[in-house]
Formats: C-alpha cells, sequence, structure tokens
C-alpha cells in the first residue's frame, strides 16, 4: 500500500513537472526520462537474464535510422516507420544473440561481441551516403508548436509527456514480465545456468528473448531521440559513448530492480548539470572538470554503493525487500 | 605587433574612446551608436571538451578577446560561455540553460549536428542565432526564422576553392596533370567530399581526379593511406583535412617520398594550424589552403590581430578565431541598431544586416532569406616560414604564391 | 605484389609490432586477474604524454625515456591494483567495466585539463628518416620503435618464464586455489602482475609518441584497438598479442590498400566478430 502511494506521488509529481519547470528544465527531464527509459530496456537484458551487453547503441541507432531514414525519403508517419525501425533492430539482436549463445561465447567475450557489432555498424553507417554517412541524417524539423503524434513533430511539450509515456510503460511492462513464466526463467538463467537447464527450461530461448525484447525496446528510444533531435551521425547514434549512457542509469541504480534505472538516471542527469554549475559558481571554467568531477562521482558510487543507490536506499526508507515484488528473489 | 598600434583611445574617455574607435573601424561613423544601457548577453556555445575539444578552444580564444573591442565600439557585450562536451544531450540542455540565465542571442556551435539541435531551441524559444562555424548546408534549408549563418557552406568552399587553384596556375604558369583527392570521412569531409564530386566536372578544371581516397581521421596512422595516393602517381594532392591528421598525411608523404607538385586544401583546418607548423618545421612550409581568412589590411583586422596576439602570444590567429568574432559583432551590431537587447528587435533588425567592415575577406555581411551570408569569400593562404600567409586574392596578399612547391629533400 | 604494396606491408607488420607490446599489457592483465582493463587505451595515451613531457623538457629521446616510463607505470599500476581494483576482482563484470570507465573519464578529462586539446607528438631529430632496402622504403622510426617494442615483449616473455614471481604469476594464473595452498601471496602477486601490464603500456605509450600524435581522445581509440588484437591472438596468450598485432596491422594495410581505407577498421571489427564466434579463445589461446 505504502508503495502505492509512493509510486503515485512519484508519477504525479512528473506529470506535474512542466507547470513548475521552465523550458531548461523541462529539457533536462526529456533526457532524465530517455535515459530511466533505456536502462530499463538494457536492464531486461542485463538485470534479469544476466547478459553483459556494452553494444546497445546498436539498437537505438538501428531504430532511429530506419524510421528516419523512411520519413526522410518518403515522408512515412512515424507511428508507421517505428514498427519498421524495431523490427530491424529485433531481428540484429536476434543474429548477435543467436551468434552469441549458440556458440557459446559468454561473459566478457560476449560483451565485446556486442561492443564489436555496434562498432561494426557505426563503420558502415559511416559509408552508407544515402543516409548521409558522416555527413549526418537530417529530419526537416517543420512545426514546433502544434501536436502531432503520428509524424513525431511538435512542441518540447509533447516530447516530455512521450518519453515520461515510454519510461512508465517500460516499468509496468517489465513489472508485470517478473511476474510471468519468462521473467522467473530469466531470473533462474542469471542465478545458474546450468540448474536452470536441469530444471527443463529453455536457456538459449530466454536469453534469445531477453535480448530481441530488450533490442526492440531500445530501437524505440532511438526513435525517439532521432525525431527530438532531428539529426542523425553514425557516431551519435552507435558511438561506444551511447552504450556507456545507457548502462550507467541502471548500474547506478542498482541493476535488475524496477526502480534503480529510474532512479539512477533521476541521480545522473541532474548531477551533471549540478556539477556544471557547482564548478561555474565557484568560478572554475576549465573545460573537463565537468567530467573529471563526473567521473569521480561515478568512481564513488561504484566504489561505495556496489549494489546500487536503490537498494541502499529501500533500506533506509524501510521498504521491505521480502514483499518488494519487483526483485523476484 | 607592437601594443602602442593599437588603434583605440583608452576607456578612460569613454565617450571620446566610443567615438574614436567607431570611426576608426569606420562602423559608428554616420550612425550614433545607440548605447543600450546594459550590455548585450551573448550565450556562446561550443564543444570545449571532448572530441572537438580543439576547435572549440579555439574559437573561444576568438571570443575572448572581442569583448573589450566591442565596448570600444561602443557596442557593449557579455559573454556567457557554455560547454556542449561536443555531445548533443548537452548542447540542447545548456542551449535551454543559457535562454534561462538571460542570454539574448546565442552564438555558436561549430558542429552542424550540434549547431542544428541548439537551432531548435532557438526557434522555439524566439531568440536569435548567429552560426560562427558550421558547413552543412541543411541547416539553412530548415525554413528556420531565427537562423543566421556567416560561414559559408561547403559547396561554395570548395566553389571558390577551385576557382582559386585555376588563379594559382595561371599566375604561376604551371599546371598539373592529374590529381588525388584524400578527404577525412568526417561530418565535414564527408560534405565538402560530396561538393567536389558534384561541382568538380561542371568547373572545367584543367585535370582530372584520378582517384578520391577517404581515410578515418582517428585511424592511428595514415601510411596506406598516403602509399595509395603516391601509386595513382598524381601530381596534385588535394586534401580535405580535420586537423592533426593534415600532420599524418605530411609526415608521411616525406618519410615515402611522395612529391607532388603541391598540397593544397579546397577550403580544410589543418594545414595553417599551430601544431602543424611546430610537428613539421620546413615541411609545413609551402602548404596551401583556400579558405575564408582574415583580411590583413583592415583597420578591425589589426585590431582584432592586436588583441589576440596580446592575449594568446602562443596561438596563432585562424580561421575559427575570425568567424567568433564576426558572429559577436554580428549580434553587437544588430542589438546597436535596434536599440535594444530585446530577442524579438534583434529578430527584426537581423536581417538587415549590412556590415561593410568587418575582419574577414569578403563583401559586407549581410543574409539572404533563409538567414545564409553570401558574401563570404575564400582566400589562398600558403604557409613561409612556420607562418600562414596571404596570397590571393591580390588586394589581400602578403606574399608571392611558390608553385610548384619544391621537394622535401630540396629545403635547406 | 607491387613495391608499393610490399612496402605497406612491411609497415603494417612494425606498427603491428609497437601495438602489440600495448597489447600484451592487456593480454597479462586479463589472464591472471581476470580484469579487463577498459581504461587501457586511456593509459596509454597517459604514457604518450609523459613521453612528450620528457622528450620536450628534458629533451630525452622516447627510446631512451621508455624504461623510465615503463617503471613509473609499474608504480602507478601496483599502487591502482592495490588501491581499488583489488576490491572489485570478486564483483561481476559490469562493475568492473563501470570502474575502469570512471578511471577512462577521469584520465582523458584529467589530459584535457593539463596538456590543452591540442595534439602532442614528439619530434626525434630522425623522426623524417628512411631507409632503402632493395627496392623498400622502410621508416627508420618504425623500425627501431618495433625492434624496442620486440625486445621489450621478449624480456617479459622471459621474465615470466624463468623468474620466480614470474612462476609465481603463472601459478596464479593457472590454478588461483592451488597457488593459495602453496602460500603465495596472491594479493601481492595481482598487484605486480597488474603492473606489469601498465608497464607494457608505459612502455608501448613511450614508442607510440614517436609515431603518433596524442590528444585526449586517442585513447578510448587504442583501446578498442587493444581488444581486437588481444581477442584475435587469444586473451591470456602472449605470443597471440604479438602475432595478433602483426595481423592487426597487416590486415588494416590491405583493407586499405583494396577497399576504402577509411573502412580499414570496420574489417578489423569484423575479424574480431568471426573469431568471437568461431574460436573465441583466439588463434593461439589455450583450451580452457
Amino acid at each position: 500500500m505504502r508503495r502505492r502511494i509512493a509510486l503515485l506521488a512519484l508519477l504525479s509529481a512528473f506529470v506535474l513537472a512542466p507547470l513548475a519547470a521552465g523550458p531548461y528544465l523541462l529539457s533536462v527531464l526529456v533526457v532524465v526520462m530517455y535515459m530511466a527509459y533505456l536502462g530499463q530496456a538494457w536492464n531486461i537484458m542485463m538485470g534479469f537474464a544476466g547478459q553483459l551487453s556494452l553494444g546497445h547503441s546498436l539498437y537505438g541507432g538501428l531504430g532511429a535510422y530506419v524510421t528516419a531514414a523512411l520519413f526522410v525519403n518518403w515522408g512515412v508517419p512515424a507511428v508507421l516507420g517505428l514498427p519498421a525501425g524495431i523490427a530491424v533492430a529485433v531481428a540484429a539482436g536476434a543474429v548477435v544473440g543467436a551468434l552469441g549463445f549458440r556458440f557459446g561465447v559468454k561473459g566478457v567475450y560476449f560483451a565485446l561481441l556486442t561492443i564489436a557489432f555496434a562498432e561494426f555498424t557505426r563503420v558502415l553507417f559511416e559509408h552508407i551516403p544515402s543516409l548521409g554517412g558522416t555527413g549526418g541524417l537530417f529530419l526537416p524539423v517543420g512545426s514546433r508548436d502544434g501536436v502531432d503524434l503520428l509524424r513525431l513533430r511538435g512542441h518540447p511539450l509533447m516530447f516530455y509527456y512521450l518519453i515520461l509515456a515510454m519510461a512508465v510503460g517500460a516499468f509496468l511492462l517489465c513489472r508485470r514480465l517478473l511476474a510471468c513464466r519468462i521473467g522467473y526463467q530469466w531470473l533462474a538463467v542469471r542465478e545458474d545456468q546450468e540448474a536452470a537447464q536441469a530444471l527443463g527450461i529453455n536457456v538459449f530461448r530466454a536469453k534469445l528473448a531477453a535480448v530481441m525484447l530488450s533490442a526492440g525496446l531500445t530501437a524505440a528510444g532511438g526513435v525517439f531521440f532521432a525525431f527530438y533531435y532531428n539529426t542523425l551521425f553514425p557516431t551519435q547514434a552507435f558511438g561506444m559513448g551511447r552504450s556507456i549512457d545507457i548502462i550507467l542509469a541502471p548500474i547506478v541504480g542498482g541493476l535488475g530492480t524496477l526502480f534503480g534505472p529510474i532512479l539512477g538516471a533521476l541521480i545522473l542527469t541532474p548531477l551533471g548539470e549540478l556539477i556544471t554549475w557547482g564548478t561555474e559558481a565557484l568560478g572554475f571554467k576549465a573545460a573537463g572538470l565537468k567530467q573529471l568531477c563526473y567521473g569521480l562521482s561515478l568512481l564513488a558510487i561504484v566504489k561505495f554503493l556496489p549494489d546500487g543507490v536503490w537498494p541502499w536506499l529501500r533500506r533506509r526508507i524501510g521498504f521491505d525487500p521480502a514483499d518488494d515484488e519487483e526483485e523476484g528473489t | 605587433m607592437p601594443v602602442s598600434r593599437f588603434p583605440f583611445v583608452s576607456r578612460r574617455d569613454f565617450l571620446a574612446g566610443t567615438a574614436a574607435g567607431a570611426a576608426a573601424l569606420g562602423v559608428g561613423g554616420s550612425l550614433r551608436p545607440a548605447r543600450a544601457a546594459q550590455p548585450l548577453k551573448v550565450g556562446l556555445l561550443l564543444p570545449l571538451s571532448g572530441s572537438l575539444a580543439r576547435e572549440g578552444q579555439s574559437c573561444k580564444r576568438g571570443a575572448d578577446v572581442t569583448p573589450a573591442l566591442m565596448a570600444d565600439l561602443g557596442m557593449p557585450v557579455q559573454l556567457m560561455i557554455a560547454d556542449t562536451e561536443t555531445n548533443l544531450d548537452t548542447a540542447r540542455t545548456r542551449a535551454e540553460k543559457l535562454i534561462a540565465d538571460g542570454a539574448e542571442v546565442l552564438i555558436g556551435a561549430f558542429e552542424s549536428a550540434q549547431t542544428l539541435a541548439v537551432a531548435q531551441v532557438c526557434e522555439q524559444r524566439g531568440v536569435p542565432l548567429v552560426i560562427n562555424i558550421a558547413a552543412a548546408p541543411n541547416i539553412t534549408e530548415q525554413g528556420f526564422k531565427t537562423v543566421f549563418r556567416n560561414f559559408p557552406t561547403a559547396p561554395r568552399l570548395v566553389t571558390e576553392g577551385l576557382a582559386l587553384m585555376k588563379e594559382m596556375f595561371k599566375t604561376s604558369g604551371t599546371t598539373p596533370s592529374k590529381a588525388v583527392f584524400m578527404h577525412n570521412n568526417d561530418t565535414f569531409g564527408t560534405a565538402m567530399a560530396g561538393a567536389v564530386g558534384k561541382l568538380f566536372p561542371t568547373l572545367e578544371m584543367p585535370f582530372p581526379i584520378v582517384e578520391t581516397i577517404s581515410y578515418d581521421g582517428a585511424a592511428r596512422d595514415l601510411a596506406v593511406e598516403v602509399g595509395k595516393a603516391k601509386a595513382t602517381g598524381a601530381d596534385l594532392l588535394i586534401l580535405v583535412a580535420h586537423g592533426e591528421d593534415s600532420i599524418k598525411v605530411i609526415r608521411e608523404m616525406v618519410k615515402q617520398r611522395f612529391e607532388p607538385k603541391a598540397v593544397v586544401s579546397p577550403g580544410s583546418p589543418g594545414m595553417y594550424e599551430v601544431q602543424f607548423y611546430k610537428t613539421l618545421g620546413k615541411y609545413a612550409d609551402y602548404s596551401l589552403t583556400n579558405l575564408p581568412w582574415i583580411n590583413p589590411h583592415t583597420k578591425m583586422s589589426q585590431a582584432l590581430l592586436t588583441a589576440f596576439g596580446k592575449a594568446y602570444p602562443d596561438a596563432l590567429f585562424e580561421m575559427n578565431v575570425g568567424f567568433t568574432f564576426e558572429a559577436i559583432l554580428i549580434a553587437a551590431d544588430a542589438a546597436r541598431r535596434a536599440g535594444s537587447t530585446n530577442p524579438k528587435a534583434l529578430l527584426d533588425v537581423l536581417p538587415t544586416t549590412n556590415i561593410a567592415d568587418h575582419v574577414m575577406i569578403g563583401g559586407p555581411i549581410v543574409f539572404d532569406a533563409k538567414g545564409q551570408n553570401t558574401n563570404t569569400r575564400s582566400a589562398t593562404i600558403q604557409n613561409f616560414g612556420g607562418r600562414p600567409k596571404v596570397v590571393f586574392p591580390a588586394e589581400a596578399a602578403e606574399a608571392r604564391v611558390v608553385f610548384p612547391a619544391p621537394g622535401w629533400q630540396q629545403r635547406g | 605484389m607491387s613495391i608499393d604494396l610490399a612496402n605497406q606491408i612491411v609497415t603494417g607488420i612494425l606498427t603491428g609490432l609497437v601495438y602489440s607490446l600495448m597489447a600484451l599489457g592487456l593480454s597479462v592483465i586479463f589472464g591472471v586477474v581476470r580484469v579487463v582493463n577498459f581504461a587501457h587505451g586511456e593509459m596509454t595515451a597517459l604514457a604518450m604524454y609523459a613521453a612528450w613531457a620528457l622528450a620536450t623538457w628534458l629533451d630525452l629521446d622516447p627510446l631512451l625515456g621508455m624504461p623510465l616510463i615503463a617503471l613509473v607505470m609499474f608504480g602507478c599500476g601496483y599502487l591502482l591494483q592495490r588501491g581499488l581494483i583489488d576490491s572489485f576482482i570478486a564483483k561481476p563484470e559490469h562493475m568492473q567495466f563501470i570502474l575502469l570507465v570512471s578511471l577512462a573519464i577521469i584520465m582523458v578529462n584529467g589530459s584535457l585539463l593539463a596538456f590543452g586539446p591540442d595534439a602532442h607528438g614528439v619530434q626525434v631529430s630522425y623522426g623524417f628518416d628512411t631507409y632503402e632496402m632493395g627496392p623498400l622504403l622502410v621508416d627508420k622510426v618504425r623500425l627501431l620503435a618495433a625492434a624496442a617494442s620486440l625486445a621489450f615483449s621478449l624480456a617479459l616473455m622471459v621474465f615470466f618464464r624463468r623468474s620466480k614471481t614470474g612462476k609465481a604469476i603463472r601459478a596464479c594464473a593457472d590454478n588461483l586455489v592451488g597457488a593459495r595452498v602453496i602460500g603465495l601471496d596472491v594479493r601481492r602477486l595481482y598487484a605486480v602482475t597488474f603492473g606489469i601490464g601498465t608497464a607494457c603500456v608505459g612502455a608501448a605509450g613511450a614508442l607510440l609518441s614517436m609515431l603518433i600524435d596524442v590528444m585526449p581522445p586517442t585513447g578510448p581509440e587504442l583501446t578498442l584497438l587493444a581488444f581486437i588484437i588481444v581477442i584475435v591472438g587469444g586473451l591470456g596468450s602472449m605470443t597471440g598479442a604479438l602475432l595478433g598485432g602483426v595481423l592487426i596491422g597487416v590486415s588494416e594495410v590491405l583493407a586499405g590498400y583494396f577497399l576504402m581505407p577509411s573502412m580499414k577498421s570496420m574489417f578489423s571489427f569484423a575479424i574480431l566478430i568471426v573469431v568471437l564466434v568461431a574460436r573465441p579463445q583466439g588463434l593461439l589461446g589455450g583450451r580452457k
């Protein structure tokens, strides 16, 4: 009950936030929700099924590029391009997963495989002139005032509520999944693959399902990115930096928890803004100092809260993990 | 350059100084500076860290010396500098933050993707954006009403760059027989390569391009790339670099003894930068770059060069500095003409900008209906003794062109 | 085969040998400590800055500065392992990843703050010299750097084969429980190993400073390169790293020569994918 109330309070805070927040805070909130959403998607693969993907930008980038290319070249509205983008990303996820799991590429090796695919695709897209290559794919910006959800053109507020809805949707989906058969299978695979196999779980299928689902969700996030910024560059879309951004929030927040990705995003993005503000207020203007402090903060978080902030916070505020359905363990 | 040549009167005598400065620069002449009570708040967005830190910081050096010069012109500006970290998310939030903090005009953002992200914020908020540098043609094709670009698009850079090459062949009486085209496969390089591919056949160039080699700027070294270029037997290397990759190219050319008649860039950074001279020494000489450059003979550029040399004795003046200065000049000029620093008022007068006296070579700064300055013009600069000197156009020339360049082994 | 191509292949082999030394460090650390050093390239970049500083301020040739930098980097690696990484050894891979990524962020931006965004390269007096060997043109700097790299690698192999510490380290890698049982100080040995890995990085960085210029974004590039080399050769195998370096050096030359040079890293990543799927232990990796 307490949990419900807390959740509802948090949700209403986010829904009402634009009333209080100016355009600047709104743009920060968009990034927060975007990171929370992507973190949730990545968490399915790593947090639930225990498969470390360090090249998740691959799926976001594919979704973004496919949908954007359809829109730019043939005027296909985003709502129709989205399924195509998701399909391509899911297929890519299936290829990476099938190759990795079938040939027993495990742990660090699997992580490196995901990096290799993402980097390969990055360089590949740098050599597709019809998609702009390194010159970038530019989406016609059009009106920024109306609300056109079909074509994803409109006011920043529309984008905020869209990404908020996506983040909430991903949260509810993950919650539902963990209560399902497949959710229990994932956790079993994560904890002990051989034992899971012995119990009759089709490990290969469970893991593949996690990758494909995670890829599809990430692709939808990529589509949001493309239509929000209206530019796509292979380095921005597929680069290692993007992949690292995706995984930071769930790890900092708490791997495998439902709240972790949201909390992580709520901590990290504002942390960056705060450091910028702080260093400027103290009169330091040296470029790079902000990222240096950000790196140090990250280091401190992993060193002192290795399980993530949420599990620690949960204990502090007295949520009993025992009746916390999200953990599933 | 001695400081005493600084043409401005000291700021102690403010009014007189303003008038003298304005007259010296030929800006204020008939137009009485409508001095706003408070300075114009200019938000400057640059990639000061991340992969474009080098370029961003070079722009920032130009910005740092500008407020004092603007104050002397009676157009006070207050700079608010923000770091985009070469990252789209950050560029956008920083733009919103600057506007929230009271910036009345934004300037930036060096690179096309980030510039477009910032442009969307400006369009939304009704705040003008003056682009200092960003060459992708798409930016001014979006129908934005708040975006003004004082930088040539890639096709324009290439057209002028190639025309200047023809002029050089005519003057020197030597024409190469075939060229090889190497370009960095980054955003700018691709845009330039696209323009070369499209425009080269239409410009009746006296030589063919026998091969186009695109390379990865982050590639650890460029031995294969240069080897490939050498194998074509071309006697002209057309190079579109990004920065330090031009050093790698020349270094490999020396080692592999690839000696074309010249290395010439149709408008890219690299071969006029401090690092290029420092690293390559005598091998840096005679390289040619065709790009917008400062006109060394105007009073305003003398003032800028002096101020720049004083603030950064170790840095060389480059294009980034000039265009960042001009972007601020455009904003300040608009505020003066509008008699207000209100963004709406600035937007009303920016389309009628007409600045005859500025620092870069080219006609008056004016904007077409799309917000593009069509009067930018390229010059040819050639390296002599570790410094870039203008060789074309004639009215701005500081030295005579040397073409073909002496071979690597013949340099003392 | 044309002379041009032969020239390029020689260049590829020589450059590859220098990268091998860097990758060797990664391989040693992973093979023994079981930590994947995602900040490897950034550490190399730091060593390159060190070589540049020595060359600029003390006029010290990077070839002579190499042992000094390797020694200092050994100390840094030893302390880093002892103070920070040791507590992460038993943690899951993603924690190690975040730890090293934060270290990488700190190093990249620290060097931006310290050295600025400009490229720094060492100009040795023989920087532009080439040897003519028959029809081949061999770059003097590359030849010297490759030779130094090879010498360092061989010395390291002898150390692991012959010295007591080297044998003890190998024992830890082969059988950790056994090593503990016979009373080896595993924590110290891990720190020594990490130090050796970073010493390789130090030496390689010193040599690389003569070949390429260093700027803050150089680090991440090198990290990926080191991974490709080590995986192709076999994570944990020393000769594998050497072979991997040469292979990647040559394959990049061939890809650049016959395809578009800007696509050559794509080719390397394709090799990485194939090796990971078909032979995850690498070409020379042991059975596991």
